[in-house]
């Protein structure tokens, strides 16, 4: 996936995120919308009840979070690409089903626009569960591949090719944004799959994949599942998924580098927290500080050569993030204990402000 | 046996496959299989199907039905034929799930999609206990009936009544078909099929949601032996769970 990418001149318009998130979503070719009712991501259920039905595509308002997810699946293994989006708790509702979708390799999209919890918490935006979406939210051990959007660009661009990387791998897709993300207006460019991909248009075509449950007409009956009961098939099955996603963790990793070429000290930060560091960085290198930004696209996988590369050249590095550590341990991780990793984080409920940021920043160097 | 094998057709249909059940002795699953197995061949539907399997003792239900078929979280069957009905509306879709499945865990799932009208066909097995895990009170168990969870037998003040799920859904607008039928003997299989066929049919029709609750044996859980589940069946079930077209 290419981002920032400048080439493309054309009209903007300006929109929020939320409705971006759907923008993309239809323009990914999203056959399917299930979704229910939860603060602060209602306008992607009302603005697809009214988009899906116009173009001959389904929406349907379920009962639960939990029925959405399973009418996802539903759709998923007839073929179709299926989405559902919410925040934060009814999010936690669909971990079984996530579950379920890994291990029967179903792909579909499913977008978390974060709020601040644990429990109902509240409807200000958060990034209080990156662990849950990158460390296996459900039982059982799977990954799904986490997007993080920094910006309403990034919702449009993300949802447009998420169907389509959810395909490649046969694994569910979660774009990780939050509420402020959701809710901002920002100016964006509606560009075509190949521009964002930077595959050919080919590559949006859909696949007629020999899995799909359609009924058996002219093959053999198919049968997709989780349960695997003969001797030593699970353990096969499990090794085959780890297979797939090293695959996942060699191919699919996107970082965002932002003046990272002379910087001595880096800011770790994703998606909306990103945005915010971008500002603390402009501060810093006013004040003659060389400082810049690692920012990592894809949550999992998780950028651990970048990462480590990166700091054979540099001598600190902050973690900033909305929720009080959690990415930090991977970075940790990932620098293998060469340089310093500090933390500034604020929990669900706060947002940083850029000189927050670059306070911390003064001190730490 | 040439003489019987003139009179009655015991070749098993095509949307069976030639496999061995895993069922105990005496369980109704198996009759109850076959039976969808034949409605589904005499329909001529079997390559336009597809089926889910719940999370019970019926999970195995793809290595027998020689067509599509899927397996659901428990409870979340008629979730996912929504999701299938609704992208593929010409195929023929229908959940399999017991009452533990559909009756506890997945309560919200079957009543929403049965007031949406879904045009999905429901397989209802009401054995009166959780198979699959050995036993427990489900939310048909009788009272004063004896479950591993209830060892004194089920009480009125501790768990409240048998859940009538027919009873339940007969007044939502969305729902077209429901029946009551056991498979405890050869005339109410027979009964049975016919009220399966009609649920197909429904569904064929686009008619919309369509139910049959079929009362079955568990002998093993019961600690009945066949004969004896059978009776219990006719005998004690019926009295709370009476047999008969209720829509
Ligand atoms: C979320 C979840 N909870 C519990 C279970 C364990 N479980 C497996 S089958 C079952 C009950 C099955 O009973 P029923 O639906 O009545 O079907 P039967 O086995 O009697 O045919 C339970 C509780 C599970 N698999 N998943």
């Amino acid at each position: 996936m290419k981002t920032n990418d400048k080439s493309n001149k054309n009209r903007k318009v300006p929109m929020q995120g939320n409705i971006a998130l759907c923008e993309g979503a239809i323009a990914g070719g999203c056959d399917a919308y299930y979704g229910y009712p939860i603060t602060p991501q209602n306008e992607v259920a009302s603005y697809m009840s009214k988009k899906m039905p116009e173009s001959g595509r389904i929406f349907l308002q379920s009962e639960s979070e939990l029925s959405a997810i399973n009418m996802v699946f539903g759709s998923a293994l007839a073929g179709k690409r299926a989405m559902t989006s919410s925040s934060s708790p009814g999010i936690s509702l669909m971990q079984e089903t996530i579950s379920y979708l890994c291990g029967c390799e179903l792909p579909c999209v499913i977008a978390n626009i974060q709020r601040g919890g644990p429990g109902l918490g509240n409807i200000a935006g958060s990034q209080a569960d990156y662990f849950q979406s990158v460390k296996g939210g459900g039982h059982g051990d799977y990954r799904m591949i986490t997007l993080a959007p920094a910006g309403v660009q990034e919702m449009y661009d993300f949802a447009l090719v998420s169907f389509k990387l959810a395909e490649k791998y046969r694994n569910p897709v979660m774009i990780l944004s939050d509420g402020y993300t959701g809710q901002m207006m920002e100016p964006v460019e509606l560009k075509s799959y190949d521009s964002v991909a930077g595959d050919s248009a080919a590559g949006q075509e859909k696949y007629l994949p020999d899995w799909v449950l359609d009924g058996c007409k002219g093959r053999e009956p198919r049968k997709i599942r989780s349960l695997i009961m003969e001797e030593g098939a699970l353990e096969k099955h499990n090794y085959k998924l780890a297979r797939k996603y090293q695959n996942i963790r060699e191919n699919e990793v996107l970082v965002d580098l932002d003046r990272m070429d002379d910087a001595e000290v880096a800011i770790v930060a994703f998606g909306i927290a990103a945005r915010v560091a971008k500002s603390a960085v402009d501060i810093a290198r006013d004040a003659g500080i060389r400082a810049g930004i690692i920012r990592p696209i894809t949550l999992w996988p998780f950028p651990e050569k970048e990462i480590f590369s990166i700091t054979q050249k540099i001598k600190k590095i902050l973690v900033a993030e909305m929720n009080m550590g959690q990415m930090v341990e991977d970075v940790r991780l990932a620098s293998g204990g060469l340089v310093p990793v500090k933390f500034i984080g604020r929990p669900g409920g706060g947002i940083f402000t850029p000189e927050e940021i670059y306070e911390h920043l003064k001190k730490i160097i | 046996m040439n003489i019987s094998k003139k009179l009655y057709k015991f070749e098993p249909p095509s949307t069976l496959k030639p496999a061995r059940h895993l069922y105990c002795s005496g369980c109704g699953h198996g009759i109850i299989h076959r039976i969808v197995a034949e409605v589904i061949e005499e329909l001529g539907v079997r390559e336009k199907t597809v089926g889910i399997a719940p999370v019970g003792c019926a999970v195995f239900a793809y290595d027998y039905w020689n067509f599509d078929v899927t397996e659901a979280a428990h409870g979340r069957p008629p979730a996912v034929a929504t999701g299938i009905k609704r992208v593929l509306p010409d195929r023929i879709v229908f959940t399999y799930q017991g009452d533990g499945d559909l009756a506890a865990i997945g309560t919200a799932e079957i009543v929403h999609s049965a007031n949406r009208g879904e045009n999905i066909t429901v397989i209802f097995v009401n054995n009166a206990t959780y198979g699959m895990t050995g036993g427990q009170m489900a939310p048909t168990t009788l009272l004063g009936q004896k479950t591993t969870t209830t060892p004194y037998g089920r009480k009125i003040d501790a768990d409240g009544y048998p859940l009538k799920v027919c009873e339940m859904l007969a007044p939502l607008e969305g729902v077209k078909f429901l029946a009551r039928c056991s498979v405890s003997n050869p005339a109410n299989v027979a009964k049975t099929k016919k009220a399966v066929k009609k649920a197909f049919e429904c569904q064929v029709e686009k008619k919309g949601f369509a139910l049959v609750e079929v009362l079955s044996m568990c002998p093993v859980d019961w600690e009945m032996t066949p004969l004896e589940a059978c009776k219990w069946v006719d005998e004690v079930m019926t009295k709370t769970f009476p047999l008969g077209i209720i829509k």
